[in-house]
This record gives structure tokens, sequence and C-alpha cells, in this order.
């Protein structure tokens, strides 16, 4: 699914800088185009473990049809996006950029969203699941929330009081020099890209996540979820800059 | 509109309580007389009737828990805000007032909801008559023209919503609007026929696969009930 070839590496620093000077890793097979018809193009990240891994938890058919369904759609319809607006300011259609922006939005969001999702969960039986493999991290939350019971009840309640399809995340928020943790939801596939905000985790609140196995009952699946929480990915991006929470988009294009 | 709503659903539960059923109904039956509080309004036929389109199972989880949780919710928070009220607490109302557009319109599009869907072999599916016939043809030229526009709002729907055929209430023209969340259909705006776009509505039997969901759920539209929503 990930497309290892050393040159889109070399070549995403150029893409960095120009918007007009772009990469389509999915069609190797056609020269590059540095004209700005051309768009970037994302494909699937890989599942970091087996669809089964994070059984009894979540299920193999739920993780399946999130990844290879639902993922793969929130990509596919980005990188049409993408190209449609490729197109709109190569004619200077302005209409058609404006008009593009909102499924960019919430494509980007679904993708960068699941991205996330998928790198801060792993099996409950893997010593990642355990909270001391975030021992920086979880020192802040206990000087935020006082104990992880109560941080806990924190983050539930925020889960639970979603109205509609969104997320939930624990976000390090950097203002200056001055650093904090915050829960924050967001709705639908809006993604936590605000300044100075790098996300360390995410629950994923679409009925999508939890129904073919919880049905209504997403209490129990926001109960259950902290079994399989990737604290060893919770510290690093904990530590880490934005850059480094984003890293496995940037593998993905 | 909810007053109907709440209305009907005391009659309903009035005719139920009257006939000897040893469920769980009968005493929630009681709860219908109490003054001001929803409940949950009876299906007007059985969790199965809608198979193939509609699974029962999604039916009942639909009908029985989610629709149930809304007016457990709405009947909860209204008894916050009545509290707020009485103590003149503007701060506490305005908070509330979220949570009872949530749950009060979750209460009041899935009832409309049940109403506007029918099993084939009680109308469901068969084509609008009169007024309504007239004004689909006018606006969209055809039925199938008024669907593929519906279906396409239901598929652009960016997270949970619903899509409503509705009338202006000023113009009396009809258009096809989608709403977020549980955002109920008020002001400007009468509903006349909706669908629920939540994923519950249709996860257990569709999946991912959506359209498939919106292509089958024509074939159980009741709309004897749109056409009387229609002034
Ligand atoms: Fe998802
Ligand atoms: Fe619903």
């Amino acid at each position: 699914m990930r497309r290892y070839t050393s040159l889109p590496i070399a070549l995403f620093s150029l893409l960095l800088r120009s918007s007009t000077c772009v990469f389509a890793s999915e069609q190797p097979q056609q020269p590059f185009e540095f004209g700005a018809m051309s768009a970037s193009t994302y494909s699937l990240p890989p599942l970091p473990y087996g669809y089964d891994a994070l059984e009894p938890h979540i299920s193999a058919q739920i993780m399946e049809l999130h990844h290879s369904k639902h993922h793969q759609t929130y990509i596919t319809n980005l990188n049409a996006a993408l190209k449609t607006q490729a197109e709109a300011v190569h004619t200077s259609d302005i209409a058609t950029q404006v008009s593009v922006q909102q499924g960019i939005r919430f494509n980007a969001g679904g993708h960068i969203n699941h991205s996330l999702f998928w790198q801060n969960l792993c099996p409950a039986s893997s010593p990642d699941a355990k909270t001391s493999s975030a021992p920086k991290l979880f020192k802040q939350i206990k000087a935020t929330w006082g104990d992880e019971e109560t941080f806990r009840d924190a983050f539930k309640g925020a889960l639970l009081g979603i109205q509609g399809s969104g997320w939930g995340w624990l976000v390090k928020v950097e203002i200056g020099k001055e650093q904090r943790l915050a829960i924050v939801t967001t709705k639908d596939q809006d993604p936590v890209v605000g300044k100075g905000e790098i996300p360390i985790f995410g629950v994923d609140m679409w009925e999508h996540a939890y129904y073919l196995q919880y049905l209504n009952g997403k209490a129990a699946y926001v109960e259950n979820i902290w079994n399989v929480i990737n604290w060893k990915t919770a510290e690093e991006r904990y530590l880490g800059t934005r850059a480094d929470a984003f890293k496995i988009l940037k593998a993905s294009i | 509109m909810s007053a109907s709503l709440l209305r009907t659903s005391v009659v309903r539960y009035a005719l139920r309580a009257s006939a000897p059923k040893p469920s769980t109904r009968a005493g929630l039956a009681g709860t219908a007389f109490v003054r001001g509080k929803a409940t949950l309004p009876d299906l007007p036929y059985d969790y199965g009737a809608l198979e193939p389109a509609i699974s029962g199972k999604i039916m009942e989880l639909h009908h029985d828990k989610h629709h149930q949780t809304y007016v457990t919710s709405l009947n909860n928070f209204s008894e916050q805000m009545a509290e707020a009220k009485q103590k003149e607490d503007i701060t506490a109302q305005i908070a509330l007032q979220p949570m009872i557009n949530f749950h009060g319109g979750g209460h009041i599009n899935h009832s409309l909801f049940w109403e506007n869907l029918a099993p084939t072999s009680e109308g469901g599916g068969e084509p609008p008559t009169g007024q309504l016939a007239k004004a689909i043809n006018e606006s969209y030229g055809s039925l199938d023209a008024m669907k593929e526009k519906f279906n396409a709002a239901l598929a652009g729907i960016q997270g949970s919503g619903w899509a409503w055929l509705v009338q202006d209430t000023q113009t009396g023209s009809i258009s096809i609007k989608t709403y977020a969340n549980q955002d109920p259909v008020v002001g400007q705006f009468r509903p006349l026929l909706g669908i629920d776009a939540w994923e519950h509505a249709y996860y257990l039997q569709y999946q991912n696969r959506k359209a498939e969901y919106f292509k089958a759920i024509w074939e159980v539209v009741n709309w004897k009930a749109a056409e009387k929503r229609l002034k």
C-alpha cells in the first residue's frame, strides 16, 4: 500500500515550498509534471497491526471496514478534490477553487484523523498499551487532572457529549514557552490543526467506529478503548513536534 | 409540530394501555399522561415490516433504543430547563438550549421519519399524487429526478444528519435541504419527508455502502404522509 521509492522523499521538501511543484507517486508510469495540473496523491497507510489485533475491544470486522473502506474513501475523495483544485488553479477558476475547499477540509480531515488514530491504538497485550509507557505524559496528566480516574472521566464525558459524528482528542497546546494539556472534541472530520496544537491521541466517535459491535452502547466502547490506547505513541507525540505526529501522513503520499 | 406528535403518542399509549399487554409498555403508558412529558410514539408498523429495505434489527434498535434515548434525554433536559426558568437563571437556560435542540430535534425527526415510511403492503413506495406530485413535477421535472437530487443531498452530508423535502412557509414552494445532526426543520420551512442519514440508520445492513441504503429506502417511503404535511 505504501509506496517506497526514493524520489518522493527527495521531492517532498520541494513540494512543501511550492504548491505548483508536485509529484504523484500513485502514477509512477507518468512523467513528472511540474505544472499546476498535477496534485499530490495520498494512499492508504497500512495498519501497524492486523485487523483482529484489537479484539475483543474492537472487532476485526469493524477494523477492516473502517480501514479498508472508510479511510480509503476519505483518501479517494481527497485525491479527487485536490485534482479538481489543481485544475481550477491552473485555469484561474476561482469559483471552483472556493467550492472545493469544504470537500478538501472534510476528506483531508478524515485522512489525518484516521492515520493518527491507527497509530495511537495497539493490541491490549502490547507493553505499549500500558500507561507506564508514557511516564512524562502521565506526569502531566496527573498534574492537570489530579489522578488517572478523573482524567478518564473527563475524557469519557467529552466523548459521550458529542452531538453527532466527531472525535475526542487529548491535545498538547503550546503557547509561546507555555505548554498545557487539553481534552478537545471536534465535529465530523475537523482535524486538530490549530496553532500550537499537537494531537496526542484521538478516539473516533463516528458510529461506524463501534456500531457493528457495540450498537447503541457507545459508553461501553468508550470504556473499552482504554485497553488499546498506544501510550508509547502518545508519549512520543507529547514529547515531539507536530511534524513528528504527522509524519505518517508524509509517508502516505 | 411537536405538540401534535406528543398528542399522537398519548393517544397511542392510551389505546395500548387499555389492551391487555403484559409488557413494560404498560408501565410506560402511565407516564404518557404526565403533562408535558415526551413519550416514544408507537411505530405504525412492525419492526420487520420494512424488510428488505430496512432490516427488523435496525428498526428495533433505532426505535426502541435510539429514539427512546432522545425522548428520555429531552425529558431530562426539559425538566432542568423548567427549573432554570423558575430560578430565572438565564445562563443555565442558554446552556441548556443546545441540549433541547439536539434531543428535542431527535425526537421530532424520528417521529416524522417513522410516519413517512410504510411497508410496501401499506402503500410504501407508491408515488405521490395530487398537489405534491404536481409540485415535484414542476420543481424537478419528474419524481425520479427529484429522488436523484435527494440522494445526492444525502450522500453529501458530511457527518451525521438528515435530508428533507421541505415546503417554504412563505412561498409554498418545495425544496430539498440537509440538516446537521438532529437539527429539526423549523422556522421558514415545513418538513414534508425526511430520511435519516446517521450511520445507525443503515450500518448493520449496509455498512459503508450508504448509497445502497439511499436507493432502497424509496421502496418504503410513505408519500401519503408527505402529502398530508403539504399545505
Ligand atoms: Fe472513522
Ligand atoms: Fe436515527
